[in-house]
């Protein structure tokens, strides 16, 4: 019973996990700051780098492994030989991490991702994290008349933005949107639709044929939300984003959004989800759709690398916008959701931010991105970076989705300004509209009363999007 | 004398240190951040007082995941008791009548391995293998249910409010019976044969020996698989994260799951530790109350 109780005391997670530091004394004691190594700056060196600080660099070993950050940090040492690196990838970032911050000795190179990534609402009202802003203004590696800013991707600064300081350089650039395999709709004729309308007739011919037109991950129902803001997105333009993004009364409620989830609703009446879906999670659910059990499933481009294991060889996956909901539509249809994912941070009080800002240099030279793009299958925040690289199937639909749409790519960033929101209540109230246990409207109503409840909460640090 | 206290001494304080170091201050911990703010991401906190407490209270996804813990706490120990109770009595004295002496069913060797085998499994493992045997088409039962043409019941198991919880039920059930079996089973063995004998002689059947001989001599074991399985309901953590995470709309939600995501993804420690605290009278509570209630001096048959 003793050791009953004592797990019981590991749940207690505060003080038994966080205690670490048991043997020095208090959880939530920690170290002051350290005064971060910093050496002299040259041209060649404009971050001020100590050239024999050792760097610690942590990964997320998800879905893109933890591979290409060895091709990174051989280069980071290729420029600094006296420099030790230290490496190590987790899944758990937030249960690893997080005494670490507390004893004020995070490391120097934080890939914070995942499903346990700690969340960005602490860390940015802690000030747990260094101001990134030098690097943006930092010359480019593979052009010194350049800055890094100026290489990036649209919309990668805004996303890594708290309160006018970039915190979080999100390395990886996914496109979101609605997929489908090329071989299976060329062999039965069918094309992809532009128009609601048209997805719904598409639909009925897809469901007459034996196959499931959609399927969805059930326990992160969340996927589904993702092409419902697009389409309010799209119907109502960017105002309706971020009237979402800043909590305003009423914002889950407008006209747009409402329209937009009901006509994902209507895929559940008219019985055009993959019966069963509602229990399967994203790697169940996207095995169906590659093994031709349904024909679309909504997710970012991540997908292609994610599916590598089961998708047949001449599956020929491609993604498309969400279709135009109206052909009134403030935006047109080649609009989709893009992004920047896996956020990469440099910890304000890690040994060696010099080095963490220089690691994140390394990152977004060309070579280095082209690196990341050849073994993981994904875009990076670096335009152009894939220029004369053998892009695979699904990556060449990516950026054709790009091309196509005109810097027409916008986002939302309620979810990573208050991840709970998406993570459990958007979660939970998008797979009761798909099952219709709730209908759109009660949708739009019930999460417009959880973002209520975030707004009211003093516990939540606040950000306003301008 | 003094060296011998020392020599004493010298045995104990290691243990006793690591005990304060690992088990009673992180406790004591856990109630000093149960009164702070603190996010867990840097030494820097404010007392709030008994807001934690009070904020508990009004916290409605805290008292619907309270709620699958108390049903837990209701039906996992007399769920697990009764068919513990039920498969050891079959494995050890619920042989047929005809032959000679008292032994248990044809195969009890066989069973009593069975039985054991989720218990050798770690609850992740567990967890992992429930989830895919409940996937709506690739999952074994829905298999095993169309292959018996009852596809009318083969359901979204996971995906379905009404269904989750009694899911997650019935993996605790069917990874903790075996223990119990096994525990139940070496305590009759204590039993002495000549009280079945005598029974069996009388012409009570396999109930009335189950009933009137068999549980009232088990009555301590029973008490302690009680109190056992009732710690194991307060918890449900591993089990309810790996299968369901608390979902769909926190329909299978626990406590432990509350507070772990409280800490881990929420960053509030300061809450999080309030929800532990709670959880440890709870607990506390729980024990003390079983103990008395299950009290009994005498074993009358």
């Amino acid at each position: 019973m003793e050791y009953r109780i004592s797990r019981r005391g590991l749940l207690q997670g505060a003080a038994g996990v966080a205690a670490t530091g048991a043997l020095s004394g208090c959880a939530m004691g920690g170290s002051g700051s350290n005064a971060a190594a910093k050496g002299e700056t040259s041209a060649n060196n404009p971050l001020g780098v100590k050239e024999d600080a050792p760097l610690e660099v942590v990964i997320f070993n998800g879905g893109f492994g933890e591979e290409y950050a060895r091709a990174h940090e051989a280069m980071y040492r290729e420029r600094y030989p006296k420099a030790e690196i230290k490496h190590s990838a987790t899944q758990k970032i937030a249960e690893t991490l997080q005494p670490r911050f507390v004893a004020g000795d995070p490391p120097d190179v934080v890939d914070n991702s995942g499903g346990s990534q700690i969340d960005f609402n602490g860390l940015v009202s802690q000030g747990a994290l260094a101001d990134l802003g030098e690097l943006l203004d930092a010359p480019s590696l593979d052009d010194p008349s350049r800055k890094v800013r100026d290489t990036l991707l649209p919309g990668i600064v805004d996303v890594g933005t708290y309160d006018g300081k970039f915190l979080a350089l999100n390395y990886a650039y996914s496109a979101y949107g609605v997929w489908y395999s090329q071989k299976l709709f060329e062999a039965r004729g069918w094309e992809y639709p532009k128009t609601w309308d048209g997805m719904i007739a598409l639909c009925k011919k897809i469901k007459a044929a034996g196959i499931a037109p959609w399927t969805y991950p059930g326990v992160h129902a969340r996927y589904m939300s993702w092409p419902i803001l697009t389409a309010a997105g799209k119907l109502g333009g960017l105002d309706v984003i971020k009237a979402i993004d800043n909590l305003e009364p009423g914002a889950w409620q407008h006209d747009a959004v409402k329209a937009a989830a009901e006509a994902y609703y209507q895929l559940a009446v008219d019985g055009y989800l993959q019966p069963g879906a509602e229990g399967m999670d994203h790697v169940q659910s996207q095995t169906e759709w590659c093994r031709g059990h349904a024909a679309f499933v909504s997710c970012g481009s991540w997908l292609e690398n994610e599916q590598k294991p089961v998708t047949p060889p001449d599956f020929r996956m491609a993604v498309a916008p969400t279709p135009s909901l109206t052909t009134s539509d403030k935006m047109p249809f080649g609009a989709f959701r893009g992004t920047g994912s896996e956020p990469f941070i440099v910890p304000a009080k890690g040994e060696n931010v010099r080095g963490g800002l220089e690691y994140l240099r390394v990152m977004l030279s060309r070579k280095a991105a082209a690196d990341f793009t050849g073994k993981v299958s994904s875009l990076t925040a670096v335009a152009g970076a894939t220029d004369g690289v053998k892009l695979s199937g699904g990556l060449t639909s990516v950026t054709a989705l790009i091309d196509a749409s005109q810097g027409g790519a916008f986002t939302w960033l309620y979810s990573t300004y208050y991840r709970k929101l998406e993570r459990e209540r958007v979660n939970a109230a998008t797979l009761e509209l798909l099952t219709k246990r709730i209908t759109a409207a009660q949708w739009c109503d019930q999460v417009q009363r959880s973002a209520d409840e975030f707004a009211r909460d003093p516990a939540v640090k606040k950000y306003k999007r301008a | 004398m003094r060296g011998k206290r020392l020599f004493i001494a010298v045995f104990l304080i290691p243990p006793l240190l690591l005990y304060g170091i690992f088990v009673v201050s992180p406790y004591a911990q856990a109630f000093q951040i149960s009164g702070t703010n603190w996010s867990g991401l840097s030494p820097t906190y404010e007392f709030v007082g008994l807001d934690n407490f009070h904020r508990l209270l009004g916290d409605g996804y805290f008292w619907n995941a309270l709620r699958h813990n108390g049903l837990l706490l209701v039906l996992l120990p007399v769920v697990t008791i009764l068919l513990g109770l039920f498969f050891a009595s079959m494995i050890s004295v619920g042989g047929r009548a005809g032959r000679a002496g008292v032994h248990g069913v044809r195969g009890a060797g066989f069973y009593r391995v069975v039985y054991f085998f989720p218990q050798v499994l770690s609850v992740a493992i567990i967890g992992v293998l429930w989830k895919e045997m409940y996937a709506p088409h690739t999952g074994m039962i829905n298999g095993l249910l169309r292959a018996a043409g009852l596809d009318g019941l083969a359901v979204a198991w996971l995906g379905d409010p009404r269904f989750s919880f009694w899911c997650v039920l019935a993996v605790l059930v069917w990874m903790n019976v075996g223990f119990y079996v096994v525990l139940f089973g070496a305590a009759m063995q204590s039993v002495p044969r000549d009280l079945y004998e005598a029974a069996l002689l009388d012409g009570a059947g396999r109930r009335t020996t189950l009933v009137r001989i068999t549980v009232p001599l088990l009555w301590d074991t029973i008490q302690v698989a009680w109190v056992y399985l009732a710690i194991i309901a307060i918890d449900g953590f591993a089990i309810v994260q790996i299968i369901t995470d608390g979902g769909p709309n926190s329909s299978s939600d626990v406590v432990g799951l509350r507070l772990y995501k409280t800490a881990f993804a929420d960053g509030q420690f300061g809450y999080a530790s309030a929800i532990g605290v709670a959880m440890f009278f709870l607990t506390l509570t729980v024990a003390v109350m079983f103990l008395r209630v299950t009290r009994r001096d005498r074993v009358e048959l």
